[in-house]
């Protein structure tokens, strides 16, 4: 019977993805990457994916410790030293108080960091367990569940982000909740059409038909599969977050000062625009940087999970 | 079809109405109490004087069960009463339709300048020739996706105001003072147009019918824009209704940095002022307009793709 | 027929094309010559992967743009395509070499009308102006054997049949009267009678025309019945080429030899266990004996969709499976034989008849029982690629059965183990994913899967028809010594007639929902009374070309 097998090698399809078989694999090109050294090949062909991990590596590291980067107080300054512009002593300048820019970007990322990740993963939680039940319990759940994350999807995040900070008042916290929730309907719409597709999908029919019950078809097809898109928008979501605290927070509505945030360090240098160009353009050169590097890493999940 | 067109106004009601709802509940029942702060002034509430909370308690009936509230705000919402400013006393809707005008004029100079140059950036990134032109200017809308609306509002103040003088660096009156506000607004939104026309027009380009086309002899001009483009662009319709209530958040910024009057700056003083009234107005006007606009574009959809008919969906490959 | 240099329309000379995919290169031609003369018809038969495809997309210049290609000669009447400019090639295409695709329903592009579409291949070449090329495409449509010609250039793709789609590719890609045509599979993706009713069609519009056609198939029949000159390719080379009734007749190259051996259409009879097989089970040769039925449809009927749009998908089917038999039903598309299918493994419920298995009639069971029902009946799909989690081990498939009955964990090990043996896949097997096996490896873990509990019932839905001929006749040898081993009942549903005649006891023909003939499997293929079973067997390709079982043994 071996040598069946060996025949069967005909069907192992070079690129040309002939007439019948569908999404046929290349061969070896699919088996798991082992060693480390295959980890550094793969990553020297994406130059763009390990810059962004870079990036949000940097940036996490800097709100974690951030003296490891800057000596400056990021909260007082030399008066006399104010509004200087680049230099070797202040990289990114000073402010009008005479604080060092560089420190309080460093010092920034903490804030704006913590703040974004509690708005990702409130978007995440109460999306995916959302989505998950109208998607797996289909019927009324899914009609009430999708109906009301319709409603919020057709009010812009930002004007319902600010409905909620009215009620809730100001701070940083609230500015993250007010993003979450904001945000969550388009992870449970995610969430939801995943589970649904993968509900339907003939691997969980066959599960289905050989006698499997459906809590263990929950927990064993549907959930591993579903949660590679997901997590690909957690990424995005992730770069929208920073836009979207960093606006709040240029409007006012975030810390109050002094305290140091990267929407906020614009909305500060946003009076010396013509004299102090380097207030307001390298705390927005950061946060570009770091949306960017979100949505590249999305980017990768995303086609990772559709290679699988 | 008139029966369908009933069946989508039903559903644009419903929409308009849990708007309300949700707003209601956000505004009316989450902690943090309207009265103390109303009381308050917009200063600090610590000192305020609690008979004064008391009676504003009363005067807002904000003493009564919440579902009679919920009801009563209701009925005078339904009669185009949401309610008035705290401070000054102007009704809510007539802030917002006074300086409704001046948003308009910008949001709609800002779509069409977004439009413009979303399929300008579209097509620009998968018709030319060579490889390294395409991914330079495929490399551009996602850079424009990540811009903070309010710095690059700041970057063309510094630049176009401050250094070269060409444009008010404030204020709405006149043409010249619109062109750096919908610049602005118009990045985000163009960015997004491009990103979702062009990743649509690439799997457009992949499919068996436009290999047909080019197996006739026709040449990309024609691959492009006989074939490929109609067909991109249909995904990217369906999105009109989300395109258009960004745009409209984008205006809060935007008239914030430019300090231009209009729905924009209001609701973020309205939120500073705690203005409840102000921001439900807002956020049921933002609903409108989605649900407006989503209806105009089920309306053309099938005029584009003859597959769709009103009110059914044909199967289709 | 022999070519020389004079009359050759197109001469192809060591044709390699490479593809760099992921930093690999794949080489998917590997030096292929031959010659196309002017009215000739010539095919490349090859299964997926064997470069046959990426053949003819290299000589009309459609390959993706990572391919890479070499050719000391490809030359289309005299002229050398390897040299063309962009602007040239676009002269070339359509209009002196045409294409007809491979799948019609998404080779249209949907937002425009058909007329237009066919119109638009003689108004790329200036052939006639906007009004004339409208009133040609018309008579073209005609001429490619549409009928209501103006109506049909009026609508939109989506309101054709594939059939009525890929006539109207015809028509558009005869339009500028090309002298070379390609076409790739031009039929596979339609259903039998439809595809010979578009290939006798396209046989006259040719020859009439003189026309030359380079005709791309994995189909061996359909080579036979079509082409004067036939090439065989494996793995990008051309293995074996000749006069069409020489290639099948007394093939040379021992692929060909192992293709020819393999089509179903060509072979005969039903097949035997294997020699191994025969001798662990030392069955009585006798002929099979009526036996009590193991399963009975009664009446199965079902209605999808309600009110104005209900549409009856199947149409009181009544028929029995007796224990170790093996029962096809045959249909084409939208016949509800999957349907029958569904309604038996109760993956859909009937809206009214009975499914009885052994004297239990399971028709709305529910809940626990339904679950215990399907240790005793199993199912096997047709894609082997959708039906398998990408995310389990192959051992993790075949586990799963058996854990969700509770079985004990070492006795599931043992199992495990047993069942990828059963169905001969190495060992080493059980750690790989899917995306790690061919389409044949696949199909075999799902029986093993299916396997696991002992059924008694075994429904293959369509389990061979996408696997390439040489890996569907392994399959199917397979599927006969595990029924003759293990004394299975089979439900094959397939729309291939060929097939039937290799596997089937009876045979049950469907059209429309109905049971239109039902029967022993001989006497159906041989003598079937029904006007519809007729014409199906007369559509199946390679009709004069069956060959007897001596010539065909290796």
């Amino acid at each position: 019977m071996s040598e069946l097998i060996l025949n069967e090698r005909f069907t192992d399809s070079g690129p040309e993805a002939e007439t019948r078989h569908e999404g046929e694999p290349t061969g070896e090109a699919r088996r798991r990457p082992a060693s480390v050294t295959r980890f550094f090949i793969a990553a020297g062909k994406r130059p763009g994916l390990v810059i962004s991990v870079l990036v949000i590596a940097l940036v996490i590291v800097w709100a974690l410790a951030p003296s490891l980067f800057t000596h400056q107080d990021p909260l007082v300054g030399n008066v006399t030293d104010r509004l200087q512009a680049p230099s070797a002593r202040h990289i990114f300048g000073t402010d009008n108080l005479g604080r060092d820019l560089w420190a309080r970007v460093v010092y920034g990322s903490a804030q704006s960091l913590a703040a974004t990740f509690l708005a990702v993963v409130l978007a995440l939680v109460v999306g995916s367990v959302l989505g998950l039940l109208a998607g797996f319990l289909r019927g009324w759940v899914d009609d009430v569940i999708m109906r009301v994350m319709d409603v919020v999807l057709a009010i812009p995040t930002v004007l319902l982000s600010l409905a909620i900070i009215t009620a809730l008042g100001f701070g940083t916290v609230n500015v993250a909740i007010a993003v979450g929730f904001a945000s969550a309907a388009s992870f449970a719409r995610v969430m939801r059409s995943e589970v649904i597709t993968i509900s339907t999908a003939l691997y969980v029919e066959a599960a289905r038909a050989s006698g499997v019950r459906w809590y263990t078809v929950l927990r064993r097809h549907v959930l591993p599969n579903s949660l590679g898109p997901v997590l690909s928008l957690s990424a995005l979501e992730f770069g929208t977050a920073v836009l979207a605290i960093s606006s709040l927070s240029f409007l006012g509505f975030g810390a109050p000062p002094p305290a140091p945030e990267w929407g906020a360090l614009i909305s500060e240098g946003r009076n010396y625009l013509a004299t102090s160009w380097w207030l307001t353009t390298f705390p927005g050169l950061i946060i570009v940087a770091v949306v960017l590097a979100a949505n590249r890493v999305s980017r990768a999940f995303e086609k990772n999970g559709a290679a699988r | 079809m008139l029966r369908y067109l009933a069946r989508r106004l039903l559903q644009g009601v419903f929409v308009l109405w849990a708007a309300y709802t949700l707003s209601f509940l956000i505004l009316f029942t989450l902690p943090g109490d309207a009265a103390t702060v109303a009381a308050a002034g917009g200063g600090d509430t610590s000192t305020v004087d609690p008979k004064l909370v008391e009676q504003l308690r009363h005067e807002y009936g904000l003493d009564q069960p919440l579902w009679l509230q919920y009801l009563h705000a209701l009925g005078k919402a339904l009669r185009g009463d949401f309610g008035s400013n705290p401070q000054t006393g102007q009704p809510a809707l007539h802030e917002v339709t006074q300086v409704l005008p001046n948003t308009l004029g910008l949001a709609a100079s800002a779509l069409v300048l977004a439009v413009v140059v979303g399929f300008l950036l579209a097509i620009a990134s998968t018709f030319p020739r060579a490889s390294w032109l395409r991914q330079a200017l495929g490399a551009l809308p996602p850079l424009g996706a990540a811009v903070p609306v309010f710095w690059i509002g700041l970057l063309l103040l510094q630049w176009f105001s401050f250094h070269l003088r060409w444009f008010p660096s404030l204020g709405d009156q006149g043409f010249r003072s619109l062109v750096l506000p919908a610049v602005t607004l118009a990045v985000p939104t163009g960015a997004y147009i491009a990103q979702l026309l062009s990743r649509s027009l690439r799997l457009t380009l992949g499919r068996p019918y436009i290999e047909q086309v080019r197996a006739k002899g026709a040449g990309e001009a024609r691959v492009h824009f006989a074939h490929a483009l109609r067909n991109a662009v249909l995904p990217t319709l369906t999105m009109v209704g989300v395109l258009i209530g960004n745009l409209l958040a984008g205006t809060v910024v935007t008239e914030t940095v430019f300090s231009r009057t209009g729905v924009g700056r209001l609701v973020v003083q309205a939120v500073g002022d705690r203005d409840l009234p102000v921001v439900q107005v807002v956020v049921v006007f933002a609903a409108l307009v989605f649900v407006v606009s989503s209806l105009a574009v089920d309306l053309v959809y099938p005029l584009i793709d003859r597959r769709i008919v009103l009110g059914r969906a044909a199967a289709t490959a | 027929m022999t070519t020389d240099a004079s009359d050759a329309l197109l001469r192809v000379k060591n044709l390699r094309v490479a593809y760099e995919a992921a930093g690999r290169r794949v080489e998917a031609v590997r030096g292929v010559d031959f010659e196309v003369a002017r009215g000739e018809v010539v095919a490349i038969v090859g299964e997926s992967g064997s470069g046959k495809t990426t053949t003819a997309q290299a000589v009309i210049h459609l390959l993706d743009p990572t391919a890479r290609v070499g050719a000391d000669e490809l030359a289309f009447d005299g002229i050398e395509l390897t040299k063309l400019s962009r602007g040239q090639w676009r002269e070339v295409r359509g209009a002196r070499i045409g294409l007809i695709p491979q799948d019609p329903v998404v080779s249209l592009d949907p937002v425009k009308k058909i007329g237009e579409q066919v119109a638009e291949a003689l108004r790329v070449h200036k052939l006639a102006s906007r009004r004339a090329a409208g009133e040609r495409a018309v008579a073209l449509l005609e001429l490619a054997g549409l009928s209501q010609p103006a109506l049909r250039a009026k609508q939109f793709p989506h309101q054709l049949s594939g059939g009525m789609k890929q006539r109207a590719l015809i028509a558009a890609a005869l339009a500028p009267e090309p002298e070379l045509i390609i076409a790739d599979e031009p039929t596979s993706a339609l259903d039998v009678t439809v595809q010979k009713q578009i290939l006798d069609h396209l046989e006259n519009l040719v020859r009439e025309r003189g026309t030359a056609v380079l005709l791309i198939t994995h189909d061996l029949a359909v080579a036979a019945d079509r082409a004067d000159r036939i090439l065989v390719m494996q793995g990008g080379e051309i293995v074996e080429q000749g006069a069409a009734a020489q290639v099948l007749g007394s093939p040379r190259h021992p692929y060909t030899r192992a293709l020819v051996a393999a089509a179903p259409a060509l072979a005969s009879g039903r097949l035997q266990p294997s020699a191994s097989v025969r001798e662990r089970i030392e069955t009585d040769a006798a002929p099979r004996t009526p036996r009590p039925p193991l399963l009975t449809a009664t009446n199965l009927t079902k209605d999808f969709g309600s009110g104005r749009d209900r549409l009856r998908a199947v149409d009181a089917v009544s028929f029995e499976i007796a224990r170790g038999e093996t029962f096809a039903l045959v249909g084409e598309s939208g016949s509800g034989k999957s349907t029958t299918a569904r309604l038996v493994a109760r993956l859909e419920t009937a809206s009214d008849g009975t499914v009885v298995l052994d004297g239990q009639d399971y028709t709305h069971a529910r809940g626990e029982r339904l679950r215990q029902l399907r240790r005793r009946l199993q199912l096997v799909y047709q894609n082997p690629y959708a039906s398998l989690d990408p995310r389990f081990t192959v051992a993790d498939a075949v586990d799963e059965p058996l854990r969700a009955f509770g079985r004990p964990r070492v006795e599931r090990a043992r199992r495990v183990t047993e069942l990828i043996d059963l169905v001969a896949l190495p060992a080493s097997f059980a750690s790989r994913r899917p995306a790690e096996l061919s389409g044949g490896q696949r199909q075999r873990v799902a029986i093993a899967r299916a396997l696991a509990l002992e059924p008694e019932l075994l429904i293959l839905d369509e389990a061979v028809s996408a696997l390439d001929v040489s890996v569907q006749a392994q399959i199917l040898q397979l599927l006969t010594d595990l029924q003759a081993e293990l004394g299975l009942a089979y439900l094959f549903i397939t729309h291939d007639l060929a097939v039937v005649r290799q596997v089937a006891d009876r045979v049950g023909v469907m059209q429309g929902g109905c049971l239109v003939e039902t029967g022993a499997a001989a006497g159906i293929l041989e003598s079937p009374s029904d006007a519809y079973t007729r014409r199906l067997l007369e559509a199946i390709p390679g009709r004069e070309f069956t060959t007897t079982p001596e010539s065909s043994a290796q």
